[in-house]
């Protein structure tokens, strides 16, 4: 791999320890996967700050670096709300060791908003062709794909690496032809909200780590689009698609036709709702807000809940950002008994871990609650778990749209 | 004895001597080994109950999850981890995990070291020139 002379000396140590490692884990990234040389990135977004996911090894790690990040760069949601940590009653052990990594982040220059939506947060933009080194898999499937963005998906420490420097090595998807279509998937019946992450569920399982290109019925909204890369990066490892007539380089590209053809009907997405009537219990805890909720979801979340009140432990996730910015939405919520709950979610929290059986209207959710938090995961459309959380009938809460 | 001076990849830099302890199967740092002692707890593991620590370790390549590179600066910080890496390929896990860890990781080795090592062996992995060193009675490969 190319090295400037700059790279060279920093690579023998003489900017410093810490980036003599970041720029040692670039070169050997760089190296496995063929890369010509290092990048420069507009910003990073750096996975590795749960305490419940990183423990105290990670803690040590990112306590022992110094210096400055030199691009923008966030975090990854963390294992609980910053300011009330005990409203989702959090051990005060687990809370001290989780506000050492934030503060270990801190010291870096990183800003410790915490969430899986930074392409929602104000001066955090990202562009079409823009180098990023994001490590959050649902926020790299948005950024490539939505945004027409590029990232490869990185691991916490090269993530923060590429902050620390400013570049990443430029392999796999920073490359125009590493992101052409594999796969195409023809999805038979239209579509609607929540019905995206039952199809990027499905979906992710059958493609795994390919490119796929969906043809669909409907044009989606950008909370749908999220919904369905979200949930192909948990049941798959897909870190780009493609929609045709949707996403910015199918619509600028115009891609020709992978040979590998899926075909997705309606009865495999109504299986993923049918997780209601299948569960063994009832669901102990709903949550919605995963991804982070976008403004549009929390004002749909208000209005569902308004004037009602919620029977059942009721969580609904976004960023410290958004809620700060729609208070109104917020007061709302919280009125009915349902708490909003910032920098963290269902996945990462420990919290999750006290209840045996969650209802989630996120795909991502639903894969990973499971294996991450030891309860049953059931589906349902946000309508549906608003109505499990307030007690109202909706038996067959399934009810896909 | 001959020395025996097979070339590699470096991934790791650094420098680092020991006796050689091999792993048939891939690695997963994290649940596979325990991050205070080095010894393997996975149950079906070739080198279950074996411990890792002091060792240059020989293994094909990692598996699991991203934490695991965070377990592999644990261990380095209990002084339970290996002195040196071996991989037949690295994937970027263990490549990550061994640079924070500062543990000199080389492969791509010119020959397969498998066909050449043995548990017990001393040998020399130069992860900053990318070459391992051994010696060998002459004219043996292996055993």
């Amino acid at each position: 791999m190319y090295l400037t002379n700059e790279e060279e000396h920093i690579l023998n140590g003489e900017a410093g320890e810490t980036l003599r490692k970041a720029i040692e884990i670039l070169v050997a990234l760089g190296d496995i996967y063929g890369a010509d040389g290092l990048i420069p990135i507009k910003s990073a977004q750096i996975a590795g700050v749960s305490y419940k996911t990183i423990g105290d090894a990670g803690l040590e790690w990112i306590s022992d670096l110094e210096g400055q990040v030199k691009v923008p760069a966030i975090l990854n949601p963390a294992g609980m709300d910053l300011e009330d940590w005990e409203r989702l009653r959090i051990s005060p052990e687990f809370a001290e060791r989780q506000k050492a990594i934030i503060q270990a982040y801190k010291k870096l220059g990183i800003s410790c908003e915490c969430t899986c939506t930074p392409y929602t947060l104000e001066g955090f933009s990202a562009g079409y062709g823009d180098h990023l080194a994001w490590s959050e898999s649902s926020a790299i499937s948005y950024a490539n794909s939505v945004i027409g963005a590029r990232t490869n998906r990185e691991g916490g420490p090269s993530a923060l690496s590429a902050a620390l420097l400013g570049k990443t090595a430029n392999y796999g998807l920073h490359l125009e032809e590493n992101r052409i279509p594999e796969v195409s998937v023809s999805v038979e019946c239209s579509l609607k909200e929540s019905d995206y992450g039952a199809l990027g569920y499905v979906a992710g399982k059958i493609i795994g780590s390919k490119i796929p290109i969906f043809h669909l019925k409907d044009t989606p909204e950008k909370d749908e689009l999220k919904a369905l890369g979200a949930a192909m990066a948990a049941s798959g490892a897909v870190a780009l698609y493609h929609v045709e007539g949707v996403t910015p380089e199918a619509c600028r590209l115009g891609f020709e036709e992978p040979e590998e053809k899926i075909i997705i009907e309606r009865s495999q997405l109504d299986e993923v709702y049918e997780s209601r009537e299948r569960a063994g219990k009832e669901p102990e805890l709903i949550t919605i807000g995963c991804p982070h909720c976008s403004a549009a979801e929390l004002k749909k979340v208000a209005e569902l809940l308004k004037g009602k009140t919620v029977s059942k432990e009721t969580w609904i996730f976004t960023s410290r950002e958004l809620a700060k910015r729609y208070p109104d939405y917020i007061r709302t919520i919280e009125e009915s008994g349902a708490r909003v709950v910032c920098d963290t979610c269902m996945v990462v929290s420990p919290a999750t871990n006290n209840y045996s059986c969650v209802m989630v209207n996120s795909g991502k959710a639903f894969a990973y609650v499971p294996g991450m938090c030891g309860a049953e995961s059931v589906y349902g459309n946000m309508e549906a778990c608003i109505e499990e959380a307030t007690g109202r009938k909706g038996k067959k809460a399934g009810g896909s749209y | 004895m001959v020395p025996i001076k097979l070339k590699g990849r470096t991934i790791s830099r650094g420098c680092a001597e020991g006796e050689v302890l091999l792993s048939r199967d891939p690695i997963s740092f994290l649940g596979s080994v325990d991050p205070k002692t080095g010894i393997v707890v996975e149950e079906k593991h070739s080198l279950a109950g074996k411990s890792i620590k002091g060792k240059v370790l020989v293994f094909p390549h990692g598996k699991g999850s991203t934490v695991g590179s965070y377990v592999m600066y644990q261990l380095k910080k209990n002084e339970a981890g290996p002195v040196a890496i071996i991989n037949l390929e690295t994937e970027p896990i263990v490549a990550v995990g061994a640079i924070i860890s500062e543990i000199p990781l080389v492969d791509l080795l010119e020959q397969n070291p498998y066909e050449y090592l043995n548990d017990g062996d001393i040998v020399l992995v130069n992860g900053s020139e990318g070459y391992i060193e051994f010696r060998k009675p002459e004219g043996s490969k292996k055993k």
